[in-house]
C-alpha cells in the first residue's frame, strides 16, 4: 500500500494510487445479472479528471462544498475523487433521506455544487424545499433520454475542454462534512479532515491490508462513515478493487461473492443475522448423516482455531461453506450496531472471521476492532492504533462512559460551537457510550447514555428528529425519549422510543387521541417509530427559551414512573 | 389484446406474491396493511418480495423504490407507476 504519512490530503492519496497501480481493476459495478463497468485505475482517472475538468471550467475553487445523493455505484467515487481533486469538501448525503430531509441537509452544508441520480433529484425538484436549493450547479447520472432535469446537467455529458488543475489541501483543512443525525431537529454535521481519514486508514489497513486483487463488497451506503472508509480510501490507496451491486438484495449478494470472489465486505448485524439463519437452514435440511459430518467438522475447525484463525485450515476442513461465500473470503466487517456474540461465534466456528468493531462518525469510523489474537465474541475489540481510550464516572464494576482521543477525531460539528464544546472536551471525544476495558484491553459495551437508539440496521435514532411529526397533537406538551435514557438498561438491543404526552389540564387520554398518535407514528419510516407512549401530569421543565430540559424531564420521569407506567401501541 | 392492469388489479396481483412469498392465508392481507407488522418480516425480507415482484410484473424496482413504503397500497402504486 501507499505510505500515508507522506500525504497531505485525499487528493494527493488518490491521486498516488491511480498513478501507482493504473492497470489494475478498481470498480467493478454489476446490476442484477448484467455487469456495467469494469474499470481500470487509469481509467477512473482519465473520467474523474475529465469530471474535474469541468467541475473547475464552472468555477469549482479550493474548499467549495460538493454533496453527492447516489446509491453505491461506481460514479459515486469517480465523483468523489474529482471533488478532492479540485480541492473540494465533500458532502456525502444520504439517498435514503426523503428529498425534504436532503433539501434541509444541502441548506446547512451550504454545498454549492450537486452530483445526483436522477430519479433522486425528480424527487428533490419536485419537493416543496425546492425553490430553496441554494447549488448553483447540479449533475444527474444516468437521466433518461429526454428527461426533464428540472435544470440540472447531465453528469455523463459534464466534461472538461482542458486538463484539470490539481488543487493541494494541508492535512488539517476539511475534507468532509458527514451528517450524523438532525434530519428533523439540529444537524450533526460532523467536519472531518484529511488528517483523520489519512490516519483511520492507516490504523484499519493494519490491521486488515488490502493489496491489488482484493475485491472488496460495498453494500453499505458510500454516505456512511464505514464505506467511505472500506469501501474507497483503504482500497483505493492499496490498489485493490471494490464492487458495487445496484440491487442489494439478498440472492444477488450471494451471487456476488462466488461471482466476483469477493475477499471482504461490510455488513450491518441485521444482514449478518439473516446470512447465519440461511445458514443454519440449509445444514438443518441435511441429511443426518451429512448433518454430523458437519457438525465433527465444525467442532474440530473450533479446537483448531480456538487460539488464532487458521484460513488454510478452515477452508480445507470446511470448504462448501466456504465455497458458498466464493472461496476467497477472508472477513467480513460488522458494525453500525450491537452484534450479539452467539452469530460472532457461530462463523468463527465456520472459519469466517467476522471483525466486529465500534466507532461512530465523529471519530473517523472505527474506535476498536476485533484483531482475533484470539477471537472475542464478547467484545467490540481492541483500540485501534493510535487511538486512546479513557473510562470516566466508571461504577464499581468499571462500567463508565468511553472517551476516545485520537488524530481521526473530528475536527468540530458544521456551525454548532455550543455542540462541538458539549462532545469534544480537552481533547477527548465524549461518545455517550457505557462500556468497560478488560484485563485483555478488550472494549465491552453495556449500553448508552445519551438519549437515542440504534437500530439492528444500523441506523441511529435520535428522539428529537421524529418529534416533529407529532406537532399539533392535541395535548399540553409532549417529548420523545429513548426507553433506556428514562430506564437506564445493560443493553443494545431492541431499543425503543416513547413518545411522553402532558394532557391539557382534566382531560383524559382518550381513544381518538390513541389513534392520532399511531396514525402520525405510521407517518414515520417503519425503523423511526415510536413503541408506545406515556402520559406524564406534571409540566414539562423548560429553559428560559422555553426549550424542554430533557434531561430534567427524563430524572422526573425516572423517579417516579417505571418501564410498565408505557402503554405499547 | 393486452390490457393495462388496474391499480386493484395490481394490488390483488400483490396480496397474492405477499401471501404466497410469507405463506400467509391471502384474505388475512389488507391493501392498507403494514406489511412489516403483518408479516413480521425486517427490510430485508421485504427486499426479497420485490424480487419476485419483478420477476411476476416484468419490471425493474431499484431498491429505493421501497424507502418508505410499508403499506401494499402504496407498492402497488410504485409497481403500477413503472408498468
Amino acid at each position: 500500500m501507499l505510505d500515508l504519512r507522506q500525504y497531505q490530503s485525499l487528493g494527493e492519496a488518490l491521486r498516488a494510487g491511480v498513478e501507482r497501480w493504473p492497470d489494475e481493476i478498481c470498480l467493478i459495478e454489476a446490476d442484477r445479472e448484467r455487469e456495467n463497468v469494469r474499470m481500470t485505475y487509469r481509467a477512473f482517472g482519465a473520467a474523474a479528471l475529465a469530471l474535474a475538468g469541468a467541475l473547475q471550467e464552472a468555477g469549482f475553487q479550493n474548499a467549495t462544498r460538493a454533496a453527492i445523493i447516489m446509491t453505491n455505484q461506481s460514479k459515486w467515487l469517480i465523483s468523489a475523487y474529482a471533488i478532492f481533486f479540485c480541492g473540494g469538501v465533500l458532502v456525502p448525503l444520504d439517498y435514503k433521506l426523503t428529498a425534504d430531509e436532503q433539501l434541509q441537509l444541502m441548506a446547512h452544508s451550504k454545498a454549492e455544487f450537486l452530483i445526483v441520480e436522477y430519479y433522486l433529484w425528480r424527487a428533490i425538484a419536485q419537493a416543496d424545499g425546492f425553490k430553496d436549493l441554494g447549488a448553483r450547479v447540479v449533475l444527474v447520472t444516468e437521466a433518461p433520454k429526454d428527461a426533464d432535469l428540472y435544470g440540472a446537467k447531465r453528469w455523463e455529458d459534464f466534461r472538461g475542454a482542458g486538463a484539470a488543475t490539481f488543487v493541494p489541501r494541508a492535512r488539517k483543512d476539511a475534507a468532509c462534512i458527514v451528517y450524523s443525525s438532525g434530519t428533523g431537529g439540529r444537524p450533526k454535521g460532523c467536519v472531518l479532515t484529511h488528517e483523520n481519514y489519512l490516519e483511520q486508514c492507516m490504523a484499519l489497513t493494519a490491521l486488515y491490508p488490502f493489496w491489488p486483487g482484493v475485491r472488496y463488497l460495498s453494500i453499505l451506503p458510500t454516505n456512511h462513515a464505514i464505506d467511505f472508509m472500506v469501501g474507497f480510501i483503504g482500497p483505493f490507496t492499496c490498489g485493490a478493487a471494490v464492487v458495487h451491486l445496484r440491487t442489494l438484495r439478498p440472492e444477488y449478494i450471494r451471487e456476488a461473492f462466488t461471482r466476483y470472489k469477493i475477499t471482504y465486505m461490510s455488513l450491518v448485524p441485521m444482514v449478518l443475522k439473516n446470512l447465519e439463519k440461511g445458514l443454519r437452514q440449509r445444514f438443518l435440511e441435511l441429511p443426518a448423516g451429512r448433518r454430523r459430518i458437519l457438525d465433527a467438522l465444525i467442532s474440530a475447525n473450533r479446537a483448531l482455531t480456538r487460539r488464532r484463525p487458521n484460513l488454510k485450515l478452515s477452508r480445507a476442513l470446511l470448504g462448501q461453506v466456504h465455497e458458498a461465500f466464493g472461496g476467497g473470503l477472508r472477513a467480513l466487517f460488522v458494525g453500525g450496531a450491537f452484534t450479539e456474540p452467539a452469530t460472532l461465534q457461530f462463523f468463527y466456528d465456520l472459519g469466517i472471521q467476522v471483525g466486529n468493531g465500534y466507532g461512530c462518525t465523529e471519530a473517523g469510523t472505527a474506535i476498536t476492532l476485533n484483531d482475533f489474537k484470539p477471537f472475542r465474541a464478547d467484545t467490540v475489540g481492541k483500540p485501534l492504533p493510535g487511538m486512546e481510550l479513557k473510562i470516566v464516572n466508571a461504577d464499581a464494576e468499571g462500567i463508565g462512559e468511553v472517551l476516545v482521543h485520537s488524530k481521526t477525531v473530528m475536527s468540530h460539528y458544521l456551525d454548532d460551537p455550543e455542540m462541538t464544546a458539549e462532545t469534544i472536551r480537552d481533547g477527548w471525544l465524549v461518545t455517550g457510550d457505557l462500556g468497560r476495558v478488560d484485563g485483555d484491553g478488550h472494549l465491552q459495551l453495556f449500553g448508552r447514555k445519551k438519549n437515542m437508539i440504534v437500530t439492528e440496521e444500523g441506523k441511529n435514532i435520535y428522539p428529537e428528529d421524529v418529534e416533529t411529526v407529532f406537532e399539533g397533537l392535541p395535548v399540553k406538551e409532549f417529548c420523545v425519549f429513548a426507553a433506556n435514557f428514562l430506564w437506564p438498561a445493560r443493553t443494545m438491543v431492541g431499543e425503543k422510543l416513547v413518545l411522553v404526552i402532558h394532557p391539557e389540564a382534566g382531560a383524559v387520554v382518550t381513544n381518538e387521541l390513541v389513534a392520532e398518535i399511531a396514525e402520525r407514528n405510521r407517518r414515520l419510516l417503519n425503523y423511526k417509530r415510536i413503541s408506545g407512549y406515556l402520559v406524564w401530569d406534571r409540566d414539562f421543565p423548560l429553559t428560559a427559551s422555553l426549550k424542554i430540559k430533557r434531561g430534567e424531564l427524563a430524572e422526573q420521569i425516572r423517579g417516579t414512573l417505571d418501564r410498565s407506567a408505557m402503554v405499547v401501541l | 389484446m393486452n390490457r393495462m392492469p388496474t391499480l386493484q388489479n395490481t394490488t390483488d396481483e400483490v396480496l397474492r406474491l405477499a401471501s404466497e412469498h410469507f405463506k400467509v392465508p391471502v384474505e388475512k392481507l389488507n391493501p392498507n396493511d403494514d406489511f412489516f407488522k403483518t408479516l413480521g418480516i425486517n427490510s430485508l425480507q421485504a427486499l426479497d418480495l420485490l424480487t419476485r415482484i419483478e420477476q411476476h410484473f416484468k419490471i425493474e424496482l431499484p431498491d429505493y423504490e421501497l424507502q418508505g413504503v410499508s403499506d401494499f397500497r402504496t407498492l402497488a402504486e410504485r409497481i403500477q407507476s413503472r408498468l
